[in-house]
């Protein structure tokens, strides 16, 4: 599996789904449409700034709230390679594994990495490094069954594959 | 090592004897259920995949209730995709504008979520049905498309916590004011990953609508979902609304619960959710500066229900909302609408100044009637404060009861019914 690479934006606890994708977007399930307000009630600059492979990094229990899978597919679709987080909500932690979404959760890398440093994730190995730090840690790999989920490259890959 | 109720379930829907906390299964599903934001995400999905056939067109439910009558022109093509599916694919259960209500509020009184099936929803307030005595959990829409087409979908085995209700609430107390303080209590991600299960003797005091309300904000926990033990008043709901078989699963003597929390429902007070997330709550009577506000909603699929319609009209009758207030009131369904009505619930409404609307997800997710303004206050008594949810992301959302909710409406600023 390919590894993701890119600049952090950093962002605290609970970021809810509502303040990744809000409700009055969700007339639209076009992704590139979604892209464009991502993060928009948080944080009005990340999408004039983040580039193809960069990397959210947060705290706990990202991704609470609403069930709209609109929200991993936005981040996807801004260009994000990878989510880390402490903790995430579990409906957008299935979202993310179903749509092909990487993303790691590891306490440690949550709370050391900062805002706009450069980092590294190796899937395979689930190794995070913290190119600016120099700081290295373990993210949780997946379960085997999770993992074919992913290596298929999302859950209807993985259906129609059977 | 025995299992909770969620687990038997589980257990019973794998085709397994018995299963434990974290491993992983795949489940036959009784019901899977879509609305007008995430079914058509779905159905792209679903054109994904090499078999395009439903697996049980009884067994699957369309609700367009989000942005329904359509708001607007993309709205409309959303649900023109989700009527279009229905009826290619024979849906027994698509409700149309005139027939929906809710989809949470809707489907239990429609008769479709019964004990012991394993439901899942492409909407987060799926957890409701636990009320039931069901497994119900909110997923996304790949989730939704896949299961549309298997009739499965896998599950983590949760680990449980378990609340125990003891004592009789006092009059204004109600499912609202339960679930609030719990979350206050462990936070919204207190029960990340975990099912809640409710027990205890204080339950036989609270009415189906009041554990509706509070199975559907597990979510606001963090919570897989939140069940209740099926008693008799689970079973003469479901003998009133439902031809569907039902099974009783109750959990083990010797359950595992990773937590165990003892509530005295006698001892609660009137509680409100602060912005910006549910878990940060204060009882009315702690509130020291008055909190002055613009709008109350009264509605949603967690407290449209009649027994809610019924406290506020209660409240609201032979008073007047306060000047500058905008009160709106949205029963959850054409039944519970049409019933409100021949009890002349909605005149009390209109003769204390609130607009009655028709049955919408709209204001609760900022979707549209009844949007915040920069620097506006709203008492609600949906599921979510977050920042911008109901508009302008200046604006605040507090989460309360029906009951609190009209008091509020009445005085202009965050009341108990006391107060009056």
């Amino acid at each position: 599996m390919k590894a993701a690479k890119g600049s952090v934006f950093k962002y605290g606890d609970n970021v809810d789904t509502d303040v990744i994708i809000p409700a009055r977007y969700l007339n639209s399930s076009d992704p590139a449409e979604l892209a464009e307000h991502c993060m928009e009630d948080i944080d009005k600059d990340f999408i004039h700034s983040v580039k193809k492979g960069d990397l959210i990094v947060a705290e706990k229990n990202f991704g609470c709230g609403s069930s709209r899978e609109h929200a991993p597919i936005a981040i996807k679709a801004a260009g994000v390679s990878c989510v880390i987080a402490e903790t995430f909500a579990r409906i957008f932690y299935r979202n993310s594994i179903n749509i092909g979404l990487p993303i790691i959760e590891c306490p440690e890398a949550a709370k050391a990495i900062q805002n706009g440093d450069e980092v590294e994730v190796d899937f395979d190995s689930g190794m995070i490094t913290d190119v600016t730090t120099g700081k290295q840690f373990k993210g949780q790999a997946f379960p085997p069954f999770m993992q074919k989920i992913i290596d298929a490259e999302g859950l209807i890959n993985y259906i129609n594959m059977k | 090592m025995g299992m909770t109720m969620t687990q038997k379930i589980l257990a019973a829907h794998a085709g397994l004897d018995r299963v434990e906390a974290g491993q992983l299964i795949e489940a036959d599903l009784d019901l899977v259920l879509g609305n007008d934001i995430t079914s058509p995400v779905a159905i792209k999905e679903m054109e994904k995949m090499n078999v395009q056939t439903v697996f049980d067109k009884d067994k699957i439910a369309l609700v367009p209730d989000h942005f329904v009558p359509n708001k607007d022109i993309k709205s409309a093509e959303h649900c023109k995709c989700v009527r279009e599916f229905a009826y290619r694919n024979q849906i027994t259960n698509y409700f149309e504008v005139g027939q929906m209500g809710i989809e949470h509020a809707l489907l239990p009184e429609k008769g479709l979520t019964v004990a012991g099936d394993v439901i899942i929803g492409a909407d987060s307030h799926t957890c409701t049905y636990g009320a039931l005595g069901a497994f119900s959990t909110g997923v996304g829409s790949t989730d939704m498309a896949a299961g549309m087409v298997t009739g499965k979908a896998w599950f983590k085995v949760p680990s449980a916590i378990r609340f125990v209700l003891t004592g009789k609430p006092a009059k204004w107390i109600s499912g609202k004011d339960i679930i609030l303080h719990i979350i206050g209590m462990i936070g919204v991600d207190g029960a990340l990953y975990k099912s809640m299960e409710f027990t205890g003797d204080g339950i036989q005091y609270l009415t189906m609508d009041d554990r509706f309300t509070i199975s559907n904000m597990a979510i606001e926990a963090g919570g897989k979902n939140g069940i209740f033990p099926v008693d008799d008043a689970a079973v003469a709901y479901m003998k009133e609304h439902s031809k569907k078989t039902y099974t009783v699963y109750e959990a083990d003597e010797d359950a595992i619960y990773d937590e165990t929390y003892i509530i005295d429902l006698s001892k609660l007070e009137p509680t409100v959710s602060f912005p910006h997330l549910p878990e940060n709550t204060h009882t009315v009577p702690s509130i020291t500066e008055p909190i002055k506000i613009d709008q109350v909603v009264i509605g949603s699929c967690t407290n449209g229900r009649l027994n809610d319609m019924r406290i506020a009209a209660g409240i609201l009758k032979d008073r007047h909302v306060a000047e500058g207030m905008r009160c709106i009131i949205l029963p959850a369904t054409q039944a519970i609408y049409l019933q409100a009505m021949e009890e002349g619930l909605l005149k009390i409404f209109i003769e204390a100044g609130a607009v009655v609307s028709t049955p919408t997800c709209g204001p609760c997710l900022g979707g549209y009637m009844g949007i915040l303004a920069e620097g506006e206050r709203c008492v609600s008594t949906t599921n979510r404060n977050f920042v911008g949810r109901m508009g302008h992301v200046k604006s605040e959302v507090y989460l309360a009861s029906p009951a609190v909710a009209a008091a509020s409406a009445i005085t202009g600023k965050i009341s108990s019914p006391e107060e009056l």
